[in-house]
């Protein structure tokens, strides 16, 4: 792997509610080399979007942040406000999955890209605007220079994500965090969008972090993928390892359940994912998980390397040996 | 409102009778004035001219992207909305020549369950009375407790359910008693809406388990309505890929999904990702450009060309009528893939 520019060291965060304090992301380690698509895979509330919040800086002040994030040398955890508001959208830029609640609906689409320029570099209005309209060509909209004068409700949703994506990469940033980015979009819509956002990574050299739950879109796109269930990385693989050879008994899970061509019957993971306001002792999959044993209750189990890939399941050499 | 005109349907004979049967089913909704606007008012096309049969005992998947007009298939073959045109035959009986009171009776035999199991369950009500409510209304007598307790069971949860209350649930769960509740009245046929969109990949699967259980065991008929081809692929006998209104493919399940004739089948199925990287990086994709045009002002001709890479001047005159390709599937192109 190219040197990392991200690097994720311990990262906690934990929300004060009214039923005590809850730990959504539980001591998480990332590296991410410049330039690379990685993919952060999990199910809802296992804390993938809640672990990039925390690294911009975007979470309410019911949450607790803990542990570092290093942007490009650059520590995010417990920078002041005015330090990030320098950090996002010139150093590290995030994309949502509703791309209408990121754009302003009065305000036109050329103008809000040039602003996003002018925050952050000196440049006249008449340059941004003009740099505005290349963005948008970039990202795949047709008519660029017209289209900038237009407002978001004249976009359909996969135009706005790309409108989105263009302001995103306004600036350059070397990382790029898309969080279900085309989830809300039809699969034809979605593979355009899938399109530009590896054009955007092989053409600028922007890292990505691609969060999603759709394993289908990890097997097209990423290089490494890592697997998070309750708040921590269970699995992290090259994506054809992770495929071929899963290491973690709930990587096995989520392959089991996906329908696919030629298979006869699902196999659900039983039950449901933990409580995170009271979870599990030991692994948090271990109610779950049929290979269980009880040195499973005993300590929460760290990601350690079994073959190319690393796992955070005490038995996955064992359980790799074909039986 | 001037009438739409209706092309002869060509539909494929469902084997022993149909259950459903839909035929020239048209339904368009007219848009509201916005106010100091002046001019005409607008039609959405939501759904020209489609008909299709649904045996016993089936499954249909109903296919395509948002706006494709398939949740409001579902909706009007059930005349939950009032189809503008068409016909919708249940074991033998038009439901539009129904009165309100007749309708009643037949909808015990059709029930929907629908893609948010949040919004689909009464939060004030306990599960079972939930349950029950079909009963109620349809004023069937007996032991409503007993029948509850069974059709908990029937959908993997237990007895004493019945007395918590939805926001005790989780999603699946409480889909699971959706389903239940459809299933208190013993239908004949089940429009499932999006009916595992809103669930975990992990919990889906014991979902889409359920259906195809009950049906082994139940008999009944499935309309499976999904933007999801892999779970439709799964789950339907036959499947209907509709774009913007119309069917343009329909066929055997796997026959369609191995040998689409449609340009759309092929670039929808070539567009949906595959969980296996080696066949992901290796298949050649067919992209497809732009969006899916407005059905307020749908393409003359077929309504694909616009967005398809086979397109002549014939497309734009002539819009194609499903025709009989070689694999058996009907579909809807003037240039097929064979």
């Amino acid at each position: 792997m190219s040197e990392s520019i991200l690097q994720i060291r311990d990262l906690t965060v934990t929300f004060a509610t009214p039923l005590g304090p809850l730990v959504a992301v539980r001591g998480v380690d990332l590296d991410v080399g410049a330039g690379e698509l990685v993919a952060v895979v999990g199910e809802s509330g296992s804390g993938k979007s809640v672990s990039f919040l925390a690294a911009m800086g975007l979470l309410p002040s019911t949450a607790t942040v803990q542990g570092s994030v290093m942007l490009d040398g650059v520590q995010l955890v417990g920078a002041s406000a005015k330090q990030m508001r320098s950090v996002r959208g010139r150093l590290l830029s995030m994309i949502f999955q509703d791309p209408l609640s990121a754009l302003n609906p009065v305000h036109r689409i050329g103008a809000q890209i040039s602003e996003m320029l002018r925050a952050h570099q000196k440049m006249s209005e008449r340059a941004a605007r003009a740099r505005a309209v290349e963005l948008l060509e970039v990202v795949g909209i047709p008519q660029p220079g017209d289209r900038a004068m237009q407002y978001p409700h004249e976009f359909s949703g996969g135009m706005r994500q790309r409108v989105v994506i263009a302001m995103a990469i306004a600036n350059s940033p070397k990382v790029l965090i898309a969080d279900e980015p085309t989830t809300a979009l039809d699969v034809t819509v979605q593979a355009q969008i899938l399109e530009v956002i590896q054009k955007v990574q092989k053409q600028f050299g922007t890292a990505v972090v691609l969060i999603t739950h759709d394993l289908g879109v990890v097997a097209r796109v990423c290089d490494r993928v890592n697997v998070m269930y309750a708040g921590r990385f269970v699995e992290r693989a090259a994506v054809s390892d992770l495929f071929d050879a899963p290491t973690h008994p709930y990587t096995r899970g989520l392959l089991a359940s996906l329908p696919q061509a030629g298979k006869e019957r699902l196999v659900p993971i039983v039950g449901f994912p933990p409580n995170m306001l009271r979870p599990p002792s030991g692994c948090a999959f271990r109610a779950r998980c049929a290979d269980a044993i009880s040195d499973c209750e005993h300590a929460v189990p760290e990601l350690r390397a079994v073959g190319a890939a690393q796992s955070a399941c005490i038995r996955a050499a064992e359980l790799m040996q074909p039986r | 409102m001037t009438q739409p005109e209706i092309t002869t349907p060509v539909v494929t004979p469902a084997a022993g009778g149909a259950l459903l049967s839909v035929r020239g089913l048209v339904k368009q909704f007219q848009m509201k004035a916005v106010r100091g606007m002046t001019g005409r008012k607008r039609v959405v096309q939501a759904v020209s001219d489609v008909s299709f049969d649904v045996a016993p005992g089936e499954t249909l998947g109903l296919v395509g992207e948002s706006g494709s007009g398939k949740t409001t298939v579902g909706r009007c073959v059930l005349r939950l909305i009032e189809p503008t045109a068409g016909q919708v035959m249940f074991e033998g009986v038009d439901l539009a020549k129904l009165s309100f009171e007749e309708l009643r009776v037949v909808r015990r035999r059709m029930q929907i369950v629908f893609q948010d199991p949040y919004a689909s369950l009464d939060p004030k009500m306990t599960v079972g009375a939930s349950i029950a409510e079909p009963l109620v209304v349809q004023g069937v007598g007996g032991d409503h407790n007993e029948k509850v307790v069974s059709l908990l069971e029937l959908v993997g949860l237990s007895a004493d359910h019945a007395r918590r209350f939805p926001h005790e649930f989780s999603g699946g769960q409480r889909q699971r008693i959706g389903v239940a509740r459809a299933l208190a009245l013993d239908p004949a046929l089940i429009v499932l809406d999006e009916p595992v969109s809103a669930l975990d990949v992990s919990i889906q699967a014991g979902v889409v388990n359920l259906f195809n259980d009950l049906q082994a065991r139940l008999g009944m008929s499935y309309i499976f309505i999904a933007h999801d081809l892999s779970v439709v692929r799964h789950t339907a006998d036959r499947v209907a890929v509709m774009y913007l209104g119309k069917i343009m493919e329909i066929g055997d399940a796997e026959t369609v999904y191995e040998h689409p004739t449609h340009p759309y089948t092929k670039a929808l199925l070539s567009a949906v990702p595959l969980p296996n990287p080696r066949v992901e990086r290796s298949r050649s994709r067919i992209m497809l450009e732009g969006d899916v045009p407005s059905p307020v002002n749908p393409p003359s001709g077929c309504r694909f060309r616009t967005r398809c890479w086979k397109a002549t001047d014939l497309c734009a005159m002539q819009e194609p009528v499903l025709e009989v390709r070689s694999h058996g599937q009907l579909s809807a192109c003037h240039h097929p893939e064979e």
